[in-house]
């Protein structure tokens, strides 16, 4: 399998650093390796964010930003004035993204603003896109995001939280 | 008399004999000596409060001062007293004296 | 091919999260500590532990790093167990009080997340913090991963009070500290039984009344700072066999000196923490499949240094560079751990090309390739000399 690198653009606050957190617990989960980690540095609500994840087979030992993603997941349309998300896709990375976007690389998308809004009733994207990802690339079972998200949410925002992962598995589709 | 090495003495300087200080008496060298003239203290612990070395002592008991009775006495133990003064100094009363140390 | 047993307890965890479940497992009485970046989270978790009683323990807010320590200082010697965690410029502040808990022979145990010291201010990891701290007289590890900080936390708690000197577990802030990776984590009652409260010399007791921190003259001082010179060679030997033992009980063990691909390597790198660490060994990965005898040494044990595992496990190597992430201003070699191995091989009489790669700095990214590069330069021009790689001159 190699190791599958993902990188998380995001603005502080929407929840990219748990999306990256989530899916290693369910890797983890799963008797995967799995490596998550923010972009290290002072935190500020509205700022653009990265959050990286590496999962394996083998062991990880490597501690290095992810300059070539094998999956990029774009959390929000206006983070491309601020920045480039795609710097360092290859061909064959794989973009994950909350709005109708033309790319090169194969593309899934998911209306996860809608979504949010819909089902939690707040604009937080991160569950769902987490669901698109499942969906775009297998990495780990449904379930097992379910079973890690435990450690993230109780009760009845729990419940919800898991809702939307599932809808939005089903909503994602290839541009 | 040689002193302990290194692997002789408690680790960490730890001195494991509690109040070994009191062995040490620092009165040799007392010029005035302050004396407590009973018949004028009124208890008033101000001598005991104040002595820095605390080396004045309450002794309880019943004591007759003239028309009153008290509960306590207090002592100086002349083993740790420099001579100071303070207590002197502090007796609303006047009841402590300095006087010279008698060789 | 999976490594990890589902039947086995595994989450999820940060560094930090990971050193928390240690000191919950380790059953510690008082934990004093003020919050600095990147070791908060430790004590956020710690709170949560204390407040919803899985951990019973008394947490002190104390009002700066010097009274953390001071605080942890007071309560060990009245006979708790203790923890504390503090990084970059909460550990320069309490300095001072670092040489009072090793002279007086406090068992404490600190999580030190590394971090770049002021100034300029530096959030970021590097090892300036902790290698300011190095001759202070603490036994002192280098953890390389979330696992191996938990396992370690509980192993420093057994050497310190075996042999009466504190404990310092450092780690890279962030990039170990703040990164969620995979962690076992054991059975706590085992745990306990790992470390089971020892009967101590001397505590703060008015039952059997001592006096600690005395004063002591030119008659006296001198042998008291022999005793630690010799309570950290005995460390050495502690550190050993706890690991040893650790691994017969948890399944999970160390040594002080870890290899990678070193049995017939001819070019190493030697250095310290998880992401130099990882990053080099990728490095000789790279370097192997293009023909080049590449290895890599893990100083785990920093303090009491492991002079002879170090020297023993470089013994075929032609040249080497020691990769250090501090920067010793004014040394004839700037490295730390340059210096160590330079005084080693001295000593004993071992001379060959060593030199000194100062990368990482403030968290400067060590590229795998930056990695490659030092065993090229090892092969084609090995010398004695300090190279500062990464930055920008």
């Amino acid at each position: 399998m190699g190791i599958l690198e993902f990188r998380f653009h995001g603005r502080g606050g929407q929840g990219m650093v748990t999306a990256a957190q989530v899916l290693a617990a369910a890797a983890i989960l799963e008797g995967k390796y799995a490596q998550a980690f923010p972009e290290f540095g002072p935190e500020r609500r509205g700022a653009p964010v990265k959050s990286y994840l590496r999962v394996s087979e083998r062991p990880i030992y490597i501690r290095e930003p992810v300059l070539h993603p094998d999956v990029i997941v774009v959390a929000d349309q206006s983070l491309f004035q601020a920045e480039n998300p795609l710097e360092g896709a290859r061909p064959t990375t794989i973009l994950v993204v909350n709005w109708i976007y033309k790319a090169p690389q194969k593309t899934y998308y998911v209306d996860a603003t809608s979504l949010a809004m819909k089902i939690l009733g707040r604009p937080i994207v991160n569950t769902a896109l987490i669901g698109a990802v499942v969906k775009a690339t297998g990495i780990v079972s449904l379930s097992s995001v379910a079973e890690a998200l435990k450690k993230y949410f109780t009760g009845r925002l729990y419940d919800l939280n898991v809702k939307l992962i599932e809808s939005a598995y089903q909503e994602t589709k290839e541009l | 008399m040689s002193l302990p090495k290194a692997t002789e003495l408690p680790i960490g300087a730890v001195i494991p004999e509690p109040g070994s200080t009191r062995r040490n008496l620092t009165a040799g060298w007392r010029t005035l000596r302050p004396v407590i003239h009973d018949d004028r203290c009124i208890r008033c612990q101000l001598c005991w409060l104040y002595c820095p070395e605390g080396t004045i002592v309450e002794r309880k008991g019943v004591f007759q001062v003239g028309n009153r009775t008290y509960d306590v006495k207090y002592e100086i133990v002349y083993d740790y007293c420099k001579g100071c003064g303070i207590c002197a100094n502090e007796c609303p009363t006047k009841a402590i004296e300095m006087v010279p140390e008698t060789p | 091919m999976i490594q990890i047993q589902k039947t086995r307890r595994v989450e999820a965890l940060t560094g930090n999260y990971a050193a928390a479940y240690a000191v919950k497992a380790a059953d510690v009485d008082v934990i004093a500590v003020y919050p600095i970046t990147p070791q908060t989270t430790i004590v956020e978790k710690l709170s949560e532990f204390v407040a919803n009683g899985e951990l019973n323990a008394e947490l002190i807010h104390v009002e700066s790093e010097h009274s953390a320590l001071s605080a942890v200082v007071g309560a060990s010697a009245a006979g708790a167990r203790v923890f504390t965690a503090t990084s970059s410029q909460g550990l320069e502040l309490a300095h001072e009080i670092l040489h009072i808990a090793s002279a007086m022979r406090l068992p404490i145990v600190m999580a030190v997340p590394t971090r770049a010291i002021s100034a300029p201010i530096s959030i970021h990891n590097d090892y300036g913090d902790v290698m300011n701290a190095r001759d202070t007289g603490w036994v002192i590890y280098i953890a390389a991963s979330a696992q191996e900080v938990y396992d370690t936390i509980i192993q420093a708690y057994r050497v310190a009070e075996t042999v009466n000197l504190p404990a310092m577990v450092a780690y890279d802030g962030f990039l170990i500290s703040h990164t969620v990776e995979p962690v076992e984590l054991n059975n706590e009652e085992e745990v306990r039984r790992f470390l089971p409260r020892s009967v101590r010399p001397y505590t703060l007791n008015p039952k059997r009344p001592v006096t600690m921190g005395p004063l002591a003259s030119p008659d006296w001082y001198y042998e008291f700072k022999y005793q630690q010179v010799l309570a950290m060679k005995e460390a050495y030997k502690v550190v050993k066999d706890v690991d040893a033992l650790y691994g017969e009980k948890f399944g999970r063990s160390y040594g002080v000196v870890e290899t990678y691909k070193m049995e017939d390597a001819e070019y190493a790198i030697v250095t310290y923490g998880g992401a130099a660490f990882g990053n080099a060994k990728a490095a000789a990965d790279i370097a192997r499949e293009r023909g080049i005898a590449a290895g890599v040494v893990r100083v785990r044990l920093y303090r009491p240094f492991p002079t002879m595992d170090v020297l023993k496990v470089l013994e075929g190597v032609k040249a080497l560079a020691v990769l250090d992430r501090a920067i010793m201003f004014g040394s004839p070699a700037e490295g730390p751990l340059y210096k160590d191995i330079a005084t080693a091989m001295f000593m004993h009489g071992v001379d060959k090309p060593a030199a000194n790669v100062i990368h990482g700095i403030g968290q400067r990214t060590m590229y795998v390739e930056d990695m490659y590069k030092i065993y090229t330069m090892l092969r084609e021009n090995p010398r004695k000399e300090v190279v500062f790689m990464g930055v920008r001159v």
